[in-house]
């Protein structure tokens, strides 16, 4: 007995042993993250990269569902079993975690100075002052099209509404494609990649959004409606049965080749490239009439902090310096085309499609989706609102107007400017 | 005298530890898994984070849950749909159910084990699973339900059913119904099993046959069955959660349409996309629950229950 006893207690001290040798020799960093589609882009880019400059430190990376990423992050905070990097969303859930004191400041972080100050807005206190997340990328919103059916219909691509609606007609018309691919029964497709998408160049960008924020224009106002009447206009272009159509079925559709027109972000198009067999190409939301200034949404997306009880801090500040360094911006831009490094060092890509959105860049004005910052805070929440709005709007069940009414009551009923 | 001794001996008998100790380890796991939680529940609905402390707050959440017009609207809203989601069952699942486990236990049919099986697979089945392949066969783009309407040249009766407001939530109901059918069948398949030959028999005798024979002699013999089933029913449906969430996602569309307690606590609860969680306001819709449910229940216990005859053979 006491034989087994004492084997017993030698093989545990034997393991505990080495468990502690290992942990003296490398400091295991893991990253937190909902991007589950990015795991093969860590582990074969990012990370070798990174431990290759820094021996002495593993990085893991642990994604998990976006849907379940805020739910399950807020559960491992409390907890105190989160990892030791952060990846942050945009805005207030973050803002949130770092009043709560479980983001560490960053704002004295080696490599923040590579940083705009709109690239940085999305994970900054109100008043600017601190910084908590370094900023990794953004997404742009546009039309991507198929380049063989519009050669083959002899449409050129459209600058202006007028000629957007003009080509879907054509396009109609001639019945060989589906005009547009979307569907509602997502509900995020029709804010997102409809409202959002073609929004900013009726509200004039950061313009309207800022007067939106400091309570100067209202989601009554003309120029809030009117994406809204003309997203009501995209309902005889969408295929059959939208209403009940996902968004991965919207992907399909059109990387099949059965539609000529996607409304998209920039995030789709590493996946697109691999799967659709034609020529692709990219068209900002059109303007007005020709010649009116043209806005993109250029929303930061990603960014990255640190757990504030991270055992691992300093290692971790390795970590995020490094990815505020222009040679991560390069791996990950070119691993990722679609997500845009929001480094201020030029980065080359070798993506056309992605070379395309980043282009108007330089053209057209960015701003952010105009209900990211301040005005989700309350209940009812306005982006989640503007979910079920948008797809109201476009299955025809709600006018335009009244959709704008409900959305700036429940706004009015929590939401106070400060003047 | 025989009474006597016994309540002598009775006095003498010495305390029943075992029950004790038999009972404790399924009254613990309960306890610790059932009853805390549930406790848990109500105590943080009487509470409101304030600055990142709890604070006792009364009543204050139910008062906003019924007193705020878009809370109480959207509570309301879930009641409405998930009472309707309770109504399609009783109305097609527990017949279906019924006339199922009739036909089964009729002893001319062949083959009976098999589809006593084939219906009773799908309940077995995941929700996330049933939720998508539901999905698949109702979709408008790839699903088999279009081609098949064609078939049989009935298209125009076509209608992205998941996507229409108005028949988002019967569609998904009838999903259920059909996920669930087999729990009912097999219920009322063992109590008619267990009406003895004799009474069938008796009935014969007398004329009482076929649909009659149901009628007068089985259905009566099954009632408490049926009223258990009810009970099981009202219970699953108050709960439900899963097959909205797989199917339609925590926003329940469009618009609302299909939004039940299970979706609205969810996302009150956890929080969706931008919109963080509130875990006070959660608890307060699952102690909504929890009442709607203890009401329900007592009502069947104390009005329906007790009033039911039972036959002894």
């Amino acid at each position: 007995m006491t034989n087994r006893l004492l084997t017993g207690l030698l093989m545990a001290s034997s393991i505990l042993g080495s468990a502690g040798i290992a942990l003296a020799q490398d400091k295991t960093l893991t990253i937190e993250s909902w991007r589950n589609d990015d795991l093969a882009i860590w582990q074969e880019k990012l990370i070798p990269a990174f431990e290759k400059a820094n021996p002495g430190i593993k990085v893991t990376f642990s994604p998990s569902a976006p849907t379940e990423y805020n739910a399950a992050l807020n559960a491992k905070l409390d907890a105190g079993s989160a990892g030791d990097l952060i990846t942050c969303r945009p805005f207030d859930a973050s803002l949130e975690l770092f009043k709560k004191g479980q983001l560490a400041d960053l704002t004295s972080l080696a490599g923040m100075e590579n940083f705009s100050d709109v690239a940085k807005s999305a994970w900054q206190t109100d008043d600017g002052k601190a910084t908590f997340c370094v900023p990794m990328a953004s997404v742009i919103h546009g039309f991507i099209y198929n380049k063989d059916a519009f050669d083959k219909l002899g449409i050129a691509v459209p600058a202006t509404e007028a000629d957007f609606f003009a080509a879907l007609d054509k396009i109609k018309a001639d019945g060989t494609y589906i005009p547009m691919a979307m569907g509602t029964k997502d509900l995020w497709e029709a804010a997102t990649m409809g409202y959002q998408n073609i929004g900013p160049n009726y509200w004039k960008g950061e313009e309207g959004r800022l007067a939106l924020i400091k309570g100067d224009q209202k989601l009554t106002d003309a120029d809030w409606v009117a994406p809204y009447a003309t997203l009501a206009k995209w309902k005889p272009y969408l295929g059959d049965g939208f209403e009940a159509q996902t968004y991965p079925d919207s992907q399909n559709l059109f990387t099949l080749g059965r539609a000529a027109i996607y409304p998209a972000g920039s995030w789709e198009i590493s996946t697109f490239n691999t799967q659709a067999q034609f020529k692709m190409g990219a068209f900002p939301p059109p303007v007005q009439k020709a010649g009116d200034t043209c806005y993109i949404s250029d929303h930061n997306d990603i960014g990255i902090g640190l757990n504030a009880k991270s055992a691992n801090a300093d290692a971790a500040k390795t970590f995020l310096s490094w990815v505020a360094s222009p040679e991560f911006a390069t791996i990950y831009a070119n691993a990722l085309p679609g997500f845009f490094s929001l480094n201020s060092a030029a980065v080359k890509m070798e993506d056309p499609l992605a070379q395309e959105f980043v282009s108007w860049r330089e053209k057209c004005k960015p701003t952010i989706r105009s209900t990211y910052q301040v005005l989700s805070r309350g209940t009812p929440n306005l982006e989640n609102e503007t979910w079920v709005k948008s797809a109201n709007v476009i299955n025809g069940t709600e006018t335009p107007e009244a959709a704008s009414a409900e959305l700036q009551k429940g706004l009015d009923s929590w939401f106070k400017p400060a003047k | 005298m025989s009474q006597q001794s016994l309540e002598h001996s009775q006095d003498r008998r010495p305390t029943r530890w075992h029950i004790a100790v038999f009972l404790a380890p399924a009254l613990l796991v309960y306890t610790a898994v059932m009853i805390l939680p549930l406790f848990g529940t109500l105590q943080l609905s009487l509470f409101r984070s304030i600055d990142n402390s709890q604070v006792f707050t009364g009543f204050d959440n139910f008062r906003t849950l019924f007193g705020d017009p878009r809370w109480s609207a959207s509570f309301w809203n879930a009641l409405g749909n998930n009472t309707w989601f309770f109504i399609i069952h009783m109305l097609v699942q527990n017949p279906i159910g019924v006339m199922l486990a009739a036909l089964l236990s009729s002893p001319q049919l062949r083959f009976s084990a098999f589809y006593r099986t084939a219906i009773f697979i799908p309940t077995i089945l995941s929700f996330v699973i049933v939720g998508f392949a539901w999905k698949l066969i109702l979709s408008p783009l790839w699903g088999v339900a279009p081609n098949l309407l064609d078939l049989v040249g009935l298209k125009s009766l076509f209608v992205p059913w998941l996507g229409k407001e108005e028949y988002a939530l019967t569609t998904l109901s009838l999903i259920s119904v059909w996920q669930f059918v087999g729990i009912p069948m097999m219920l009322i398949y063992a109590a008619m099993l267990s009406i003895p030959e004799e009474v069938i028999e008796a009935a014969e005798c007398d004329g009482v046959t076929g649909f009659s024979q149901f009628w007068k002699i089985k259905l009566p013999l099954i009632l408490p069955s049926i009223g258990i089933i009810s009970i099981l029913t009202f219970v699953g449906n108050f709960n439900a959660f899963d097959l909205i969430y797989s199917a339609q996602g925590a926003l329940a569309g469009p618009n609302y349409s299909t939004d039940i307690l299970g979706t609205f606590l969810y996302r009150t609860f956890f929080g969706f996309q931008l919109q963080t969680g509130d875990p006070n306001m959660g608890a307060t819709i699952a102690s909504m629950m929890f009442f709607i449910i203890l009401a329900g229940v007592c009502l069947y216990l104390f009005l329906i229950q007790t009033r039911l005859r039972r036959y002894q053979f």
